[in-house]
């Protein structure tokens, strides 16, 4: 095999699969983010309930967390999918906010699936980071009249993510990961399913896992850079 | 007859079947420099705390201004604030400066200072920021102004907790042993706005150990024993003559 086969492998159109990894990979980056944003907020949620004084409150969000990460993910993705969105589904419907016969479109199940699981994890690494905010800087900021929703957006969240980010570093580089995971409930063209394809369709095992590897690593390795960036501008001030 | 600055009725307070506060009743007039002494878990702090709601009494009724502060109780038998805008304003009327300081540790010296002006007060930055470079000056921390606390010591991080409840303008400053967390060498330059404060006028409840600086600036002084006050007076007439001997004991240990 010489080198220009690789490349018309990797050409546009219909002959190569450049295309075809190109879309893969905005695909891949397209769940992950959803999937990492819908995360935050079930973390955010997840903590609050945990932190909060409602004995009920407290024992749905810890069964949530215990649950999830007993569980291999995969299997917590497909219970998700095939149950949970339904449920959701239906509670949407009677809520009032959506017509009836609504259905979750496929991508957006999936999402749901990945970000329930990452979810948990948030969770766990926003209540540790959210413990770590001492105590007396909410009660001066409490004692010269800030109000709750002040106090949170510009005492506590600033300082939690600073003990949040290597967490939710690591959390978006799994997910990353993860996202491939979704392979399993259909066809959605990520990375890893198009490698898969190109892989069969051409038997050049090594060279598509190959491109498939680096493109997965690329993520990676820019996402580690950001993360790197917004821990040092997070760490101002701090000895 | 000068207007109350301060006014505290009945405070109530039990954790548990423990009752810290057993009915605690002051007044403190424009002016006042009001120092509370007493052995250590004799409720000071929580009686500090009280006054501005960190802490719920059982009972009782603060007023700031001849404005008292509105509350029902609640279901679990606390003192409940009924107006969350209105104990945000009394709270703007109340500065307290704690034993830790406490303050923020991701903003600067000045950011700390500003921030209650700009985000309670609504005044323009502008201004906060003028105001807060004659507050710097004041307490000698100017040069540190875009320093974070931690590249402060423990001294200076106090006079900027001064500073910043100064900033808010407040009808009474609360002080919680602003020195007891100090090396003993910074105990004096945070003394020195202390009693600076007082020579300005400024109305002061004050908690503190420092009986020294307790016996000069105080207009009066409160000797808290078991939840109850045990004696109150002009701080030089009991320090000299206490009637009670709890009172004479925790001055003997001085
Ligand atoms: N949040 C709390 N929960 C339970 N008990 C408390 C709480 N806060 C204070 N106490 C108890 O109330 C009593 C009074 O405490 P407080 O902190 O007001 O004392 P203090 O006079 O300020 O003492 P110190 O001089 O040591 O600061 C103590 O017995 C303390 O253990
Ligand atoms: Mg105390």
């Amino acid at each position: 095999m010489v080198i220009h086969t690789y490349i018309e492998y990797m050409g546009w159109g219909a002959g190569g699969w450049g295309d075809e990894f190109f879309f893969g990979f905005l695909m891949t980056l397209k769940i992950s983010l959803s999937a990492y944003a819908l995360a935050v907020i079930f973390g955010f949620f997840a903590t609050t309930a945990k932190l909060s004084k409602n004995i009920f409150l407290r024992f749905m969000a810890v069964s949530y967390t215990t649950v999830v990460r007993a569980l291999p993910e995969i299997l917590m993705v497909l219970i998700v999918y095939f149950t949970v969105a339904g449920l959701a589904e239906t509670a949407l419907v009677k809520a009032g906010f959506v017509d009836k016969g609504f259905q979750f479109n496929p991508f957006w199940a999936a999402v749901f699936a990945l970000a329930f699981v990452a979810g948990a994890f948030m969770a766990e690494v926003l209540r540790a980071a959210r413990l770590a905010v001492p105590e007396g800087q909410i009660e001066s900021a409490t004692a010269i009249g800030m109000s709750s929703l002040q106090i949170f957006m510009r005492v506590i969240l600033p300082q939690m993510m600073r003990h949040a980010i290597p967490g939710m570093g690591n959390l978006w580089l799994s997910i990353t990961k993860d996202s491939a995971i979704v392979a399993v409930l259909g066809a959605f063209s990520e990375l890893l399913y198009t490698g898969y394809r190109a892989a069969a369709a051409t038997k050049e095992y090594v060279f598509f896992y190959g491109v498939t590897a680096v493109l997965f690593l690329l993520i990676t390795l820019i996402s580690i850079a950001v993360i790197q960036w917004m821990e040092r501008h997070l760490n101002r001030g701090y000895a | 007859m000068t207007a109350t600055a301060l006014s505290v009725r009945n405070i109530r307070k039990s954790f548990g079947e423990d009752e810290v506060l057993k009915g605690i009743s002051f007044d403190a007039h424009s002016g006042d420099v009001i120092s509370i002494i007493g052995s250590s878990g004799s409720g000071k702090s929580t009686l500090l705390r009280c006054i501005n709601f960190l802490e719920r009494a059982d009972s009782g009724e603060v007023a700031v201004a001849g404005e008292i502060i509105k509350t029902h109780k609640a279901k679990d038998g606390q003192l409940s604030p009924s107006d969350k805008h209105q104990l945000k304003q009394m709270r703007a009327r109340l500065g307290m400066v704690f034993q830790n300081f406490n303050l923020w540790a991701h903003r600067t010296v000045l950011e700390n200072i500003i921030e209650g002006p700009v985000q309670v007060l609504k005044h323009p930055k502008k201004k906060a920021v003028a105001d807060a470079e004659i507050l710097m000056d004041k307490v000698g921390i100017s040069q540190k102004r875009n320093h974070y606390p931690s590249q402060l010591s423990g001294g200076q991080q106090q006079r900027v907790a001064i500073a910043r409840a100064l900033a808010m303008q407040p009808t009474v400053m609360l002080f919680d042993e602003p020195t007891s967390a100090l090396d003993p060498e910074l105990v004096n330059e945070v003394v020195q706005v202390i009693r600076q404060l007082a020579t300005e006028k400024r109305t002061m409840i004050m908690v503190t150990h420092e009986m020294a600086l307790a016996r000069e600036i105080s207009t009066h002084l409160i000797f808290l024993h078991n939840g109850r006050i045990e004696e109150q007076g002009p701080p030089q007439l009991i320090m000299e003559n206490p009637k009670s001997d709890r009172l004479r004991q925790f001055i003997g240990k001085f």
